[in-house]
């Protein structure tokens, strides 16, 4: 399996799993997966805050990476965009937890998502040139996918405040986007 | 003094000329999309954009003719210089596009 598809799987377990109900039989749970029965329970507004914001600081993450090592310009262009985007999300998203004197509470989620995409950005950070690239936008792909399967399965329809609700509405729209601008991106790199 | 009542009759129907023949536009960007988009204006009308999401935005002609960055919130305004078909997308988000028919 080429590494590009493997960054992609072990990202998308962890997120996946938040689905599990949908999905539990299409894929294998990663080992460090929370147990079935705690995440088949509906997330709390301030888990879903907590993961919402996780995965944005995420995707910065591996977008500060690309900048790093990338000297395409496509692939540079939108690791910015993904900088620009993500980060004026998460800050709306501050906000609105303030405003709502929400705090933001970690969790099974987003604690195996940081630990997975930590290993993922780790066997990027080994690569160089065309791989890393390509690597690198493949990822995007299939992190975007599974970040927007968790947002429309489980992250939207369990979040009970209304404007939290919304806000997760919008970053599916933009986020969307994303998930297509990778997508063109990693069909030109063949 | 007849000279400069003649200059200020000349400033204010060249004034109200100008604002008869050029048509100011709005559009909007909202929920990652652009909204209210004229289908046929003239050269030099101007187009007002005003991005009304939390993100950034461009509306950039794809024939070159015009290049804006929209910060959150912020509003810009271009004239249309030239006749054409002009199709615009936003480079931060592809997925966003208009088109503009201007007329000569």
């Amino acid at each position: 399996m080429p590494p590009a598809k493997v960054f992609g799987f072990a990202i998308v377990g962890a997120l996946l799993w938040v689905c599990a109900p949908a999905v539990a039989t299409a894929q294998q749970p990663p080992a460090t997966a929370p147990a079935y029965g705690e995440q088949a329970a509906a997330l709390t507004d301030p888990q879903i805050a907590n993961i919402a914001y996780t995965a944005g600081v995420i995707d910065i993450e591996n977008a500060r990476l690309a900048l790093k090592k990338s000297h395409n310009p496509a692939i540079r262009a939108f690791a910015r965009d993904m900088i620009r985007d993500h980060t004026a999300v998460n800050r709306k998203a501050l906000a609105l937890v303030k405003k709502l004197h929400v705090t933001p509470q970690d969790n099974p989620t987003s604690q195996s998502l940081v630990r997975q995409s930590d290993n993922v950005r780790a066997e990027l950070a080994k690569m160089s040139g065309k791989a890393f690239d390509k690597a690198y936008i493949d990822n995007e792909v299939a992190y975007h996918k599974a970040v927007n399967g968790a947002l429309q399965n489980k992250l939207i329809p369990d979040a009970k405040n209304p404007q939290l609700k919304s806000l997760l509405e919008t970053g599916l729209k933009i986020f969307e986007g994303h998930e297509k601008h990778a997508e063109q991106i990693a069909s030109r790199m063949g | 003094m007849r000279g400069l009542a003649l200059a200020a009759l000349f400033c204010t129907a060249g004034a109200l000329f100008q604002s008869a023949a050029a048509a100011t536009w709005h559009v909007v960007i909202r929920d990652i999309a652009y909204h209210d988009v004229p289908k046929e204006v003239h050269v030099g009308d101007v187009v007002v954009w005003t991005n009304k999401d939390f993100i950034d935005h461009t509306a950039t002609a794809r024939d070159g003719s015009f290049d804006i960055v929209l910060s959150a919130d912020k509003t810009a305004r271009t004239t249309l210089k030239r006749a054409g078909k002009i199709a615009f997308y936003c480079r931060f988000h592809p997925q966003m596009t208009g088109v503009i028919t201007v007329l000569p």
